[in-house]
């Protein structure tokens, strides 16, 4: 689930993230931040539905596009030791 | 690039920077021209025997310097105004790439796609073959699509650096805890150099930047190249 690697990009026409009217201006911090809870959330949703976790790819390859590697690494480590400051 | 004893700007390489360019030609010529008018009077008073030493009022010239100036400040104003929101204006953008700033090089990262990541060093001067640009060439240079919309995330990893390719009007701040857009769309092929605009220590005049700008077909190969 926290696993990158097997969450993979299809190889498919995927085109950018599109503009994301919540985040108009020059500040995207927040647009990287929030997809990338909304990613954790939809999976951890899905996971206690008992349900497939494909709709929630759309938020993984958007952060995957945004945000900084070392970002996306640090967070993901935070996670993995409870340490994460995010509501997941 | 930057050319010795150069007085402009550089050719520009994508829209915004054109009207840019055309937006400086008309305020300088404005610039010049009050300037002149100033010193020409200024000459004229100096070079006078007439005087006047009863002067009460003087309403209608008063009137004309104030108008005046007035409408010139609206049409400097109305050009820049437009500039500002184009410079606004929500493209759709065909890719993104991201760039970290560090103390002393830039790091790229490609992630639509695969995982594709590389730093960007300058290249000594020692290190520098023949016709190659002092303090402005790199070893790994940026190659990107031409004629496509581009959205740059901008960041750094530790201080303050400033991402920055004057040929297309482009300055984005790279803040540490800050991902900051711009977009980025040239119209020719070619090299496009840039600095680091924000001091970053001692080694801050010494981390260019270099775009490569492509068809499409060369940096799909050279981006599977670099997997």
């Amino acid at each position: 689930m926290l696993d990158i690697e097997s969450q993979k990009s299809p190889k498919g026409r995927w085109p950018t993230p599109p503009f994301d009217p919540r985040f108009p201006n020059q500040n995207q911090t927040r647009n990287c931040y929030q997809n990338f809870l909304d990613y954790h959330r939809c999976v951890r949703k899905m996971n206690q539905r008992g349900k497939g976790t494909q709709p929630c790819e759309y938020y993984f390859r958007v952060f995957r596009s945004l945000c900084p590697r070392s970002w996306v690494q640090r967070w993901t480590e935070q996670i993995q030791e409870g340490t994460f400051a995010g509501k997941i | 690039m930057p050319y010795p004893f150069q007085l402009g700007f550089q050719d520009a390489t994508s829209p915004i920077m054109e009207e840019l360019l055309h937006f400086h030609d008309h305020t300088l010529m404005i610039v010049f021209l009050v300037s002149s008018l100033v010193l020409y009077i200024i000459s004229l008073m100096l070079t006078t025997k007439l005087t006047h030493t009863s002067t009460m009022d003087a309403q209608e010239v008063e009137t004309i310097w104030t108008i005046l100036p007035a409408i010139i400040l609206i049409l400097i104003a109305l050009p820049s105004l437009r500039i500002l929101y184009m410079m606004d204006e929500i493209n759709n953008p065909s890719l993104t790439v991201k760039t970290m700033g560090h103390q002393w090089y830039w790091s790229y990262e490609y992630t639509d796609y695969e995982d594709l990541n590389f730093d960007s060093y300058m290249i000594p001067t020692q290190e520098l073959k023949p016709g190659e640009l002092r303090l402005l060439e790199v070893d790994n240079r940026v190659i990107l699509p031409v004629e496509m919309t581009i959205r740059m995330l901008i960041s750094s990893e530790d201080v303050l650096h400033s991402w920055t390719v004057p040929s297309l009007g482009l300055k984005t701040d790279a803040i540490p805890g800050r991902l900051n857009q711009t977009t980025l769309m040239g119209v020719r092929p070619g090299l496009y150099y840039g600095q680091c605009s924000e001091i970053c220590g001692s080694n801050h005049s010494f981390m260019p930047i270099v775009l490569e700008l492509v068809p499409l077909t060369y940096f799909e190969k050279w981006s599977v190249t670099m997997l």
